[in-house]
C-alpha cells in the first residue's frame, strides 16, 4: 500500500494524522458548514449583522418550513424527479442495448459508432443549443418536461453507451458464444444472459445519471422557464431572488435542493463510485 | 397638488359607481378557459400585490383558471424574448416606451389600441405616449413611481445637514458625512441598471433633458465632451469615496442593509426601495426622501419616472380574458388600491385614481407633476436600445469601479453606438 | 429451443446461415434507437450550428446569410477576447485539480477506523450542484459577511473582495469549480491507488525508494489510466464552465468573468442577444477548441482499443 499505512510509522506521526484527517475534513467543508449554520439561524440575526456568531435559538424549523409550504421549491423538486426518472429509465433502456451491440458484435463499423457516441458526450453544450431549442419548440415540447428528458436521454445515451459497452466488453465472452452453439435467439441471449449480468453497471450508471440530472442547470434554462416544468436547480435561482438577501431562506433552500442527490449517494455509494472510477483502474 | 388626494377621494366614490358598472359589464362577458399570465413582480411586496390583484380578478370570474408565473425580475429581463416567441402567455408584464420597441417590431404584442378608446385614454392620458408607437398603443401601464435620493433623515440631523439644493452642498454634505465615518450613498451594481440611474441624473443635470434624450437616442457619440463633463462630476463623487465599497458584488436589495444599519447615509433608487427599508426598520422618522439637486445652473430638472406595465403577447390564446385582465388593471379602483403603501407603494396610473396618503409618494407625486420642467425619462435601460443599454451599464458600472478606465470605456460605448444604432 | 434430433448437416449449414444473418442484422436493430435519437439530438445539430453561425438571425423572422461576418465581428469584439483568455485560464488551472485530487487521495489511502467516512465527505462537493457551490462560494467570498475574509481577518490580512475585482474574479470562481473537481480526481485516485500492484512498492522499497521517488518512478505509471481519465474528466469541466459564472457573477463585474459558453449564452438568449447566429459563431469556435481535445481522447482510445 502507498503511502505506507499509518500503522506502520511512528507513533507520533499517527498521532498527527488522526488529529489531522478531521481538521482536514472540516476546512474542506467549511463553505457548506457555513450554509448549514446559515440555515438555521433566525433572520434577524441577519439584519443586526451577526451572520458569524452562533444562533441564539434554533430556528431550523421556521426557515425550513417558509421553504417547504411558502415558496413554489416543492414544486420544483416535484419537477426535477419528474425530469430525472424518467430519463434515468430511458439512458438505461436505450444504452443497454447499444452497448450491447457495440460490446457483443463485431462489424466494421462498430468502432465508428462507438467513438461517435464517445466524441458526441464530449461536445460543449452551447453547440448544441440553438438547434436543440429549435428542434423543441417546433415539436411544441417548449417549457416541458417531456422536451427536456427527450434532449437528456439522447444527449446522456452518449456517456451511457460508452459505459456500457466497456462493462459488457469485460464479460466472459464464452458465456455468449456457448449460447449461440446453443441456438439461442440473439434478442434472449441480450435478455436471459447478458442482461442480469449487468445488474451492478445498471445501478451504478443510473445513480450517476440521476446526479448529472438532478444537477443539470443549462438545458433547464435553454428548455424551461416557469415553476410548472422547470427542475430545482433553475428554480432555486428564482427562489432567491424571492428572498434575496434572506440568507437563512436561501441557504436552507440550497440545501434542500442539494439533498436529493447527496442521499442518493450515501445510499448508494459503492456503485456511484464504482461507476465513476469506471477505466481508472486497469 | 396634496390636495389631490382630498379631491380625488370624492371623485373615486364617483368613480368606484363608475369601474363597478364596468365590472359588471365585464362579468356578463363570461369569461372560460385559461388565463396565464407572467408576471416579473418577484420582489417580496409586489408579489404579494400581483398575487392579490389575479386573485380579486379570478373572483370575479370564477369560470376563468388563472394561472399566476412569477419569474424573477433580472430572469425575467432575459426571458422574455425567449417565451413571447416560443410559449407565449396570455398577459405578460414588462416596460413602457423604447424597452417594448423590439417586441413591437417583431410583431411579439398585440396591438391593444381598441382598449385605449374612450374613457380610459382620458384617465390614463399621463402614460399614452409612452405606451405608443406608430400611433398605436401596445399595452397598458399599471404603475410609475419617481426616483430621486432616500436618505437617513435621523443622521442628517445628527451631522446638521440639509436638504441639498445644489451638487456643492451635496459635495459639502457628502464630506461631513465621510468625516462622521459614514459612507454618504449606498449602491449595489452587480446588475448594472442601479449605476444607469446615477448616469441618468447626473447627465440630466449637467446637460438637460433633451442632450440625455438625443445620447441615449443613440444620436450623440460617447466621446462627446458634454458626455465627459459629466462623468467628471460623477467621478468628484467616486474621487471622495462616496459610494459603499464593492457595490459591484451586491445587488441593490443586498446593498440596502448598509443605509439601514447607518452605514451609508442615502441611496439613489426608485420608490419601490422604500418598502424594503421601511421593512428594515426605517420609518418615517429615520428615513426622507430629496429630489436629487442641479448641477448646472441654467439646465431645468428633469426626472426619472419609469413606467411598468401589461402587455398582451399576440401568440395568446386567451385574449379576451387578457383583454379584460388589462381592463380591471387600469381600473381607477385597482389602481388606487395595488399603488398603495401596503402593496407596491408607488403612484397610480389612473388620473381618477387616489395617491396613497404616503409621505413618499406624496413628494413624488408632487415633484413629478410640478418639479419636473425639463421632461421626465423613463428610465436608461428603458430609453436606451437594450443591446446598447446592456454595454453601456457595464461601461458603467467599469467606470465606477475603475474610474481611470474612462477614455477607453468611452471608445468602446462609442463603438458599440455606431454598430448599433445602425 | 434445443432441437432434439440429430441435425442433418443441412439443416446445420442453413441455421447457422441464419445464425450469421441473424448475427449481422441483431446489433444494428439494438442500436437503431440510441444511434437515431442520438444522430437528431447531438449529432445533426453541431453540422446546424455551424450553418447557423453563418447567418444572421433573431431566431423568429427570417434569417440572412451574411457569410462570415459573424466572425469577422467576433475579431474586434473586446468582450470575446476576455472570454477566450478566460477560457485558456480555466483550462489551464483547472488541472490543479488533478494533483490537489492526487494529494488528497494519498492522504486518505488509509486503513484507520471511520476512513471510509472520511473519504465520502471529502468526496460530497461533487454530488452537490453546481448552483449550489456557487452560492455557497459566492457567499463564502462575500465582502461583508463572508468566511473567507473572516479567515483572512485571524491572520490580519484582507478584507478582499474576489468577485468583485476583475483581476481576481475569473481565479475566484475557478477555486470553487476545483472544489468539486478536486473530489472528482480524489476518488479517481483512490480507486485507482486501491489497485496499485503492492509486490511493485515491496520491490520498490527493496531498492531504496521511498517518498516522493516511489511515487514518481513506482507508483505514478500505475496510476496512468486514473490520470488520463481524470485529465478528460477535468477538461471538459473547464471547457463547460457555465453553471458558476452564471450564479456567482452572472459575468461581470463589467463583462470580466465571462468565459465562452456563458458569451454564447448571454449574445444568443438574453434579452437585447437573440443573436443566433453569432451565439452560433461563439460556439463554434468552442467546439473547435474542444475538437482537439476530442481528437486527442479518441486517439488515445484507439491505440488502446487496437492494443487490445
Amino acid at each position: 500500500m502507498f503511502p505506507t499505512p499509518v500503522e506502520n510509522t511512528s507513533p507520533a506521526w499517527r498521532l498527527t494524522y488522526q488529529s489531522l484527517l478531521p481538521l482536514a475534513l472540516l476546512m474542506w467543508l467549511a463553505p457548506l458548514l457555513a450554509v448549514a449554520l446559515f440555515s438555521v439561524k433566525p433572520e434577524a440575526e441577519f439584519v443586526s449583522g451577526g451572520y458569524w456568531d452562533l444562533p441564539s435559538y434554533f430556528a431550523g424549523f421556521e426557515n425550513y418550513g417558509r421553504v417547504f409550504f411558502e415558496s413554489d421549491m416543492p414544486r420544483y423538486m416535484l419537477n426535477s424527479v419528474l425530469i430525472t426518472v424518467p430519463t434515468v429509465v430511458g439512458c438505461v433502456i436505450l444504452s443497454t442495448m447499444t452497448g450491447f451491440a457495440l460490446g457483443i458484435y463485431r462489424f466494421r463499423a462498430n468502432i465508428w459508432i462507438f467513438f461517435m457516441f464517445v466524441a458526441g458526450n464530449f461536445v460543449p453544450f452551447q453547440i448544441l443549443m440553438v438547434p436543440v431549442r429549435d428542434i423543441t419548440l417546433d415539436m411544441g415540447l417548449y417549457n416541458t418536461k417531456t422536451g427536456l428528458v427527450l434532449f437528456h436521454i439522447a444527449f446522456q445515451t452518449g456517456f451511457c453507451t460508452l459505459f456500457m459497452r466497456n462493462f459488457i466488453r469485460a464479460l466472459p465472452f464464452e458465456l455468449i458464444e456457448a449460447a449461440r452453439v446453443e441456438g439461442i435467439a440473439e434478442w434472449r441471449i441480450f435478455w436471459y444472459i447478458v442482461l442480469p449480468l449487468m445488474k451492478p453497471a445498471i445501478a451504478a450508471m443510473s445513480v450517476l445519471i440521476f446526479t448529472f440530472i438532478w444537477n443539470d442547470y443549462f438545458w433547464a434554462v435553454v428548455l424551461t422557464q416557469g415553476a410548472e416544468s422547470q427542475p430545482v436547480t433553475a428554480g432555486i435561482t428564482s427562489f432567491n431572488a424571492q428572498y434575496r438577501a434572506a440568507y437563512h431562506l436561501m441557504s436552507a433552500g440550497s440545501i434542500v435542493a442539494a439533498l436529493p442527490p447527496v442521499a442518493m449517494f450515501f445510499m448508494m455509494q459503492r456503485h456511484f463510485i464504482a461507476g465513476l472510477t469506471l477505466g481508472a483502474v486497469k | 397638488m396634496c390636495s389631490v388626494s382630498k379631491a380625488s377621494l370624492t371623485v373615486v366614490t364617483a368613480m368606484s359607481l363608475l369601474t363597478n358598472v364596468a365590472l359588471a359589464q365585464d362579468k356578463t362577458e363570461k369569461l372560460s378557459g385559461e388565463l396565464i399570465i407572467f408576471s416579473d413582480m418577484s420582489n417580496p411586496a409586489p408579489r404579494a400585490t400581483m398575487e392579490g390583484m389575479t386573485k380579486r380578478f379570478g373572483e370575479m370570474h370564477p369560470d376563468l383558471e388563472i394561472k399566476l408565473t412569477v419569474i424573477d425580475r433580472e430572469a425575467y429581463k432575459t426571458q422574455i424574448r425567449n417565451f413571447l416567441s416560443a410559449n407565449p402567455p396570455d398577459v405578460a408584464n414588462w416596460y413602457a416606451a423604447n424597452r417594448m420597441k423590439p417586441y413591437v417590431e417583431a410583431g411579439l404584442f398585440e396591438d391593444v389600441s381598441d382598449l385605449w378608446e374612450g374613457q380610459i385614454s382620458e384617465e390614463l392620458g399621463s402614460t399614452k405616449a409612452a405606451m405608443t408607437l406608430d400611433g398605436k398603443q401596445w399595452g397598458v401601464p399599471y404603475t410609475y413611481y419617481q426616483w430621486g435620493v432616500y436618505y437617513r433623515k435621523d443622521v442628517y440631523e445628527e451631522l446638521g445637514l440639509l436638504e441639498p439644493g445644489t451638487f456643492a452642498e451635496l459635495k459639502s454634505n457628502c464630506q461631513a458625512i465621510l468625516d462622521s465615518g459614514r459612507k454618504c450613498f449606498t449602491i449595489g451594481s452587480k446588475f448594472l441598471w442601479t449605476a444607469g440611474g446615477w448616469f441618468d441624473y447626473i447627465n440630466m443635470r449637467t446637460n438637460g433633458y433633451d442632450f440625455h434624450a438625443a445620447l441615449t437616442g443613440g444620436e450623440i457619440p460617447w466621446t462627446d465632451d458634454r458626455v465627459k463633463a459629466t462623468f467628471a462630476n460623477w467621478r468628484e463623487l467616486i474621487d471622495m469615496g462616496a459610494y459603499v465599497d464593492n457595490h459591484q458584488s451586491y445587488s441593490w436589495q443586498e446593498s440596502l442593509p448598509f443605509i439601514v444599519k447607518g452605514e451609508a447615509t442615502a441611496i439613489l433608487i426608485g420608490n419601490f426601495g422604500v418598502a424594503p427599508m421601511r421593512e428594515g426598520g426605517l420609518d418615517d422618522s429615520k428615513l426622507d426622501f430629496y429630489q436629487f439637486p442641479k448641477i448646472a445652473e441654467d439646465v431645468a430638472l428633469a426626472e426619472d419616472a419609469p413606467t411598468d406595465t401589461f402587455h398582451i403577447p399576440s401568440g395568446a390564446k386567451n385574449k379576451e380574458a387578457a383583454r379584460a385582465f388589462l381592463r380591471f388593471v387600469v381600473s381607477a379602483e385597482n389602481q388606487t388600491l395595488i399603488n398603495n403603501g401596503k402593496n407596491l407603494g408607488q403612484l397610480p396610473v389612473n388620473a381618477n385614481s387616489s395617491v396613497d396618503d404616503d409621505k413618499f409618494l406624496k413628494e413624488g407625486f408632487v415633484m413629478l407633476s410640478a418639479n419636473s420642467s425639463g421632461g421626465v425619462a423613463q428610465f436608461f435601460d428603458r430609453d436606451t436600445p437594450a443591446e446598447m443599454a446592456s454595454v453601456a451599464m457595464e461601461g458603467l458600472q467599469e467606470f465606477m469601479v475603475l474610474p481611470d478606465n474612462l477614455d477607453d470605456i468611452l471608445a468602446r460605448l462609442e463603438q458599440a453606438r455606431q454598430r448599433i444604432y445602425k | 429451443m434445443t432441437p432434439t434430433a440429430m441435425p442433418t448437416t443441412e439443416y446445420k449449414k442453413l441455421r447457422s446461415l441464419n445464425k450469421r444473418n441473424e448475427i449481422a442484422i441483431t446489433p444494428w436493430l439494438f442500436l437503431a434507437p440510441g444511434v437515431l435519437f442520438f444522430l437528431f439530438y447531438v449529432i445533426f445539430p453541431i453540422f446546424q450550428s455551424f450553418d447557423v453561425s453563418l447567418y444572421q438571425w433573431d431566431g423568429l423572422g427570417e434569417a440572412r446569410y451574411v457569410g462570415l461576418a459573424n466572425y469577422q465581428e467576433l475579431v474586434n469584439d473586446r468582450a470575446f477576447e476576455i472570454s477566450l483568455w478566460n477560457n485558456l485560464k480555466w483550462l489551464v488551472l483547472y488541472l490543479l485539480a488533478i494533483p490537489a485530487g492526487l494529494f488528497i487521495a494519498l492522504f486518505l489511502n488509509q486503513t484507520v477506523t471511520g476512513i471510509r467516512l472520511y473519504k465520502s465527505l471529502f468526496f460530497f462537493p461533487f454530488v452537490i450542484s453546481q448552483i449550489v457551490v456557487g452560492l455557497v462560494f459566492s457567499w463564502f467570498y462575500d465582502p461583508t459577511f463572508g468566511l473567507l475574509n473572516v479567515m483572512l481577518g485571524w491572520v490580519g490580512l484582507g478584507p478582499i473582495n474576489v468577485l468583485g475585482d476583475p483581476q481576481t474574479v475569473t481565479y475566484g470562481i475557478i477555486a470553487a469549480g476545483l472544489w468539486p473537481q478536486t473530489a472528482y480526481c480524489m476518488i479517481l485516485y483512490l480507486t485507482g491507488l486501491n489497485a496499485v500492484d503492492p509486490e511493485q512498492i515491496e520491490a520498490g522499497r527493496l531498492d531504496g525508494a521511498k517518498g516522493a521517488r516511489m511515487l514518481w518512478y513506482i507508483i505514478l505509471p500505475q496510476l496512468k489510466p486514473a490520470t488520463f481519465i481524470a485529465f478528460v474528466v477535468t477538461i471538459i469541466g473547464a471547457l463547460r464552465s457555465f453553471d458558476l459564472i452564471s450564479i456567482m457573477t452572472n459575468g461581470g463585474p463589467f463583462g470580466s468573468s465571462r468565459v465562452l459558453s456563458f458569451y454564447m449564452f448571454e449574445k444568443a438568449l438574453s434579452e437585447y442577444g437573440f443573436r443566433m447566429g453569432y451565439g452560433a459563431a461563439i460556439a463554434v469556435v468552442l467546439f473547435l477548441i474542444m475538437l482537439v481535445f476530442i481528437a486527442y481522447f479518441l486517439w488515445s482510445m484507439f491505440q488502446e482499443e487496437r492494443g487490445r
